[in-house]
């Protein structure tokens, strides 16, 4: 697969909690509005390289990370860079669903305002929600707390927050798997109309959803290794999902969305 | 079925050890609950019983009579109360809640904020007397202001800091990881997270702790005499000796008049009601909890 001008791009990156070196060797490119799946067994590192992309890492004591990880080119670890300008672009959906303990409105109004947004608050509002296809539950109760909603609900409020930021990019940890059947279905929609817009990384346990949403996807593996922690996380194979799914090259690919192990 | 010996004894059976036993346990964790709360409601029925008689908004408007005269009231002690404990609750609720923002959020656990929770168990554990000498040491003894509501305020402020850092600190605690991280992710800086986001959804455990710290405060009287002392006038401003219930009632329980006695009373009664009062309100703002 062969993208010229990748959004995000990873090139020779490690990651290390302390002296652990818990991800090895990552060279990966994500292409503009697509989306592209990180599956893979627990423990393979995942979701601690979707958190490279938007630097939340940081936030954990002994992280740290080698080679770079760059956003249209310029790289995210630089020493000028600041995180918080990163996260303005990069935005994060979470594994459960976290609303604040504010009002709806509130919710979705916080991202902007933190980034001293100058435009009209409530049509912001209304087009986030509307976007993550929650507005025709809510519009009566903009001012009930976001934890008077269903979990599927406050999933979609969780999103619809990041897309009231404005970012270009949306990170999603395992966006369903807390949620109902019917919530995934609505949550997997709602990716597909987002990518008109937005560039967005998932990643999920559930290969029968990256099948169903992702462009790309991106296998992750756990080996063995004599390292500290006996475990080490690497990029197995990356291709359309198409491939990674009918026609893998690598064997432990095949294994793995055949259901053979993981 | 075959052989009625198969057949299952569902049947409960009181007479057997283990029901005895347990009945023995709930009978006797039962008894102990009644001795624990025994305490308190003998004293609220000895306050009410010897105070109540006495109440009347005379209490709460007249100044205590000279000795050997009878009626007069507690206006004076009362509102001494009040602004002391004003005076401490403006020290150390900032001092309290900004060092737990600092514990929590700030610190990462080093080594600073191991010390500094250690010293607050220390502090925790202070006889209130101490805390009334460290006043009387660090504000009247250096002539900063003599003996006044200003120094109580202090020495009431070192009482209350301990519980209310660590209830906050525990109430900052209890807010999830996952919220804050929301915040980072859509660009917020750090004050930003916690001003709006974590301090907002802790308020109510963090008045909870201060309401317990001024309930714990509100009577205390070795300190007050070491720093209020006392004064037989309304308030004058909180660089002068003033009144305060928990004096007054010690002071007029010891003397040999009648009128004085009961005042004393009343004055009980009118302190514990103000302790559970402050109680009562702390269990009502808990009940909106967020986490």
């Amino acid at each position: 697969m062969q993208e010229s001008n990748p959004v995000l791009k990873a090139e020779n990156v490690n990651i290390f909690y302390g002296t652990y070196r818990a991800v090895r060797d990552v060279y990966l490119d994500i292409p503009k509005n697509k989306i592209t799946a990180f599956i893979g067994p627990s423990g393979c590192g995942k979701s601690t390289i979707l958190r490279c992309f938007n630097r939340l890492n940081d936030l954990i004591e002994s992280f740290r990370v080698t080679g770079v990880v760059s956003y249209h080119g310029a790289n995210l670890y630089g020493k000028d860079i600041d995180p918080i300008e990163v996260r303005k672009r990069i935005g994060m959906v979470f594994q459960k669903p976290n609303p604040f303990p504010k009002s709806i409105y509130d919710n979705v109004a916080y991202g902007a305002r933190v980034n001293g947004y100058q435009g009209n608050l409530d049509e912001l509002v209304e087009q986030s929600l509307r976007r993550a296809a929650l507005w025709d539950e809510v519009k009566d109760k903009l001012q009930a707390s976001g934890f008077s909603l269903s979990g599927g609900q406050q999933q979609r409020l969780c999103i619809a927050r990041t897309v009231a930021a404005q970012p270009e990019v949306v990170l999603m940890d395992e966006p369903c798997s807390a949620l109902d059947p019917i919530s995934t279905v609505k949550v997997e929609e709602l990716m597909r109309e987002l990518k008109q817009n937005y560039t967005i990384i998932i990643v999920t346990h559930n290969m029968q959803q990256a099948t169903r949403v992702a462009d790309y996807t991106a296998f992750f593996n756990a080996e063995v290794t004599q390292e500290k922690g006996g475990k080490i996380g690497y990029l197995a194979e990356f291709n359309d999902t198409e491939v990674i799914f009918s026609n893998p090259k690598e064997q432990v690919t095949q294994d793995y969305v055949s259901g053979r192990f993981g | 079925m075959t052989g009625n010996n198969l057949v299952l004894n569902l049947k409960k059976r009181p007479g057997s050890p283990r029901s005895i036993f347990g009945l023995l346990m709930t009978f006797l964790s039962g008894l102990c609950l009644f001795l624990t709360i025994i305490p308190l409601f003998l004293v609220l029925a000895l306050v009410l019983i010897k105070g109540g008689s006495h109440l009347g908004p005379h209490l709460f408007t007249q100044l205590p009579p000279p000795p050997g005269l009878a009626e007069g009231g507690l206006g004076n002690a009362i509102l001494g109360t009040i602004i002391v404990v004003l005076i401490a609750v403006a020290i150390a609720v900032p001092i309290g809640v900004l060092a737990a923002v600092y514990l929590s959020e700030f610190s990462g656990d080093n080594k600073i904020a191991k010390v500094v929770r250690f010293c607050t168990n220390v502090l925790s554990g202070v006889p209130s007397i101490i805390a009334g000498i460290f006043a009387y040491g660090l504000i009247i003894e250096s002539k900063i202001v003599g003996f006044s509501a200003l120094a109580a305020g202090v020495a009431l402020a070192v009482l209350m800091l301990p519980t209310i850092i660590k209830t906050t600190d525990e109430a900052l605690k209890i807010v999830p990881q996952d919220v804050r991280w929301a915040a980072f992710g859509v660009g917020a800086y750090n004050y930003q997270t916690v001003l709006k986001i974590v301090l907002p959804a802790a308020i109510p455990a963090i008045l909870t702790g201060i309401t317990l710290a001024i309930a714990r405060a509100a009577g205390e009287t070795a300190p007050m005499i070491f720093t209020a002392l006392n004064s037989n006038f309304w308030p004058d401003g909180i660089t002068k000796p003033i009144s305060t219930l928990a004096v007054s009632v010690y002071n007029f329980a010891t003397v040999p008049y009648e009128a004085q006695n009961q005042l004393a009373w009343a004055g009980s009664l009118i302190l514990v009601f103000l302790v559970l009062l402050t109680s009562v309100l702390a269990r009502l703002a808990t009940r909106q909890k967020t986490y």
